[in-house]
């Protein structure tokens, strides 16, 4: 049986189900437990789920609670072997909402992967920023307009936060990397405790991109080092993914419609330096450059 | 006798939801270009496009191409933007030409 199946509700050219598919292949048969979010709106509508596997969703920010409860249970009663508990749960759910049970489920040293799909606002309520939202967005919460520019403060660094727990793996990837998910979901089993993927994923509707645009704009996120792949083991960082060429933010940028106004906001230059600032970082933090 | 107590939900219930009528494109695969290298099924996010064999090539082995199951299709166009080998075009909706 299928784990993950057709006849969801996602936009057409949603990242979402990319991810969760290609992070299903790496774990196989698993417990899953969903936060509020977009993921759960388009899977688990009552009588159209599109799950093969045993699937729970509770409210908005303890999704990390409701898997280290049934992390316990399977091992109170003897039923690890039936398979590993996952978590999905969106960026806001994540960053903001539920960031404590997540910190909860971290030092308490529960033997769960934790899966941030990483959109970058809310955006099953229409595009609101979260804590992972990046600088000059424009969301409903953050609109560009004669003062502001968009969103102000940087995306909140959620793999540092999984370090600091000492998360045992901590791991980003992308949508544009499909067959990258699978190998750091299985990579990520072979570790016991706590451990974190976070995975940037497209939002077609929330971001303005044509459906066709997706993979193509998730790949220049990657390029220009605005998301650096990269992947900890025991807090050690291990691999990450190299870039040939790396492009400048605003050939990213550009094809979106929620950056659209940084080309003409009197402010815009600023923030697509900052941008900019910020992939130079990445890419000396990380070693990036190829 | 059996009472099923509360909402119960079964696997896989999505799939009685056909998507395949939501886009106004549709994609075609040009079998000959077809490489079966399974690309656009790691992408497609309506996971509606599979590998299936279409005989032998030359050498003997089992040759397999993609083909895309258009019940649930969104058309989104992924499949056709990240094929390598040009064996995916996008096409409108005869119900969409102008
Ligand atoms: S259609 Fe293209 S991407 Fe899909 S299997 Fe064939 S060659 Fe690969
Ligand atoms: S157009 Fe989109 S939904 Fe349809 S087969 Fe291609 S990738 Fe899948």
């Amino acid at each position: 049986m299928k784990l993950f199946g057709s006849g969801h509700g996602a936009c057409p050219g949603c990242g979402l189900p990319i991810a969760v598919k290609s992070v299903l292949e790496g774990t196989g048969p698993c417990f899953v437990a969903n936060a509020t979010g977009c993921l759960e709106i388009i899977s688990s509508q009552y009588g159209k789920s599109a799950w093969g596997v045993p699937y729970i969703h509770s409210v908005f920010e303890n999704s990390a609670a409701v898997a280290a409860g049934i992390e316990a249970a399977l091992k109170a009663l003897g039923r690890k072997d039936e398979g590993p508990v996952v978590v999905f749960a969106g960026d806001g759910a994540t960053a903001d909402i539920g960031i404590g049970c997540l910190s909860g489920m971290f030092d308490r040293g529960h033997d769960i992967l934790y899966v941030c799909l990483d959109n970058e606002a809310y955006q099953n309520t229409g595009n609101q920023q979260s804590g992972l939202t990046p600088p000059g967005s424009n969301t409903t919460t953050t609109p560009s307009g004669k003062v502001l520019p968009g969103k102000i403060k940087p995306k909140k660094d959620m793999v540092s936060i999984a370090l600091a727990h000492k998360a045992v793996y901590v791991a980003t990837a992308s949508v544009a990397y499909p067959r990258d998910i699978t190998r750091k979901a299985k990579r990520a089993l072979e570790f016991e405790g706590p451990k974190y993927l976070q995975i940037h994923s497209v939002c077609v509707t929330g971001w303005g991109v044509d459906g066709k645009q997706a993979i193509p704009v998730a790949k220049l996120a990657v390029e220009t080092a605005l998301y650096p792949l990269v992947e900890y083991e025991n807090g050690q960082l291990v691999r990450v993914k190299k870039i040939k060429d790396r492009k400048p933010v605003e050939e990213y940028l550009k094809l979106q419609r929620r950056f659209r106004h940084l080309f003409k906001h009197p402010k815009g230059k600023e923030v697509i330096a900052e941008l900019q600032k910020i992939a130079d970082e990445n890419a000396k933090k990380y070693g990036l450059d190829a | 006798m059996k009472i099923t107590l509360g909402a119960v939900s079964r696997p896989l219930e999505s799939l009685k939801i056909k998507t395949g009528d939501w886009g106004t494109e549709y994609p075609v695969i040009i079998e000959e270009n077809c490489k079966g290298c399974g690309d656009c099924v790691v992408y497609c996010p309506d996971l509606c496009i599979e590998l299936v064999e279409v005989g032998k090539d030359e050498k003997g082995k089992v040759r397999k191409v993609a083909k895309v199951n258009y019940d649930y299709c969104k058309g989104c166009g992924t499949c056709s933007v990240v094929c390598k080998h040009e064996a995916i075009k996008m096409e409108i909706k005869e119900l969409y030409r102008g």
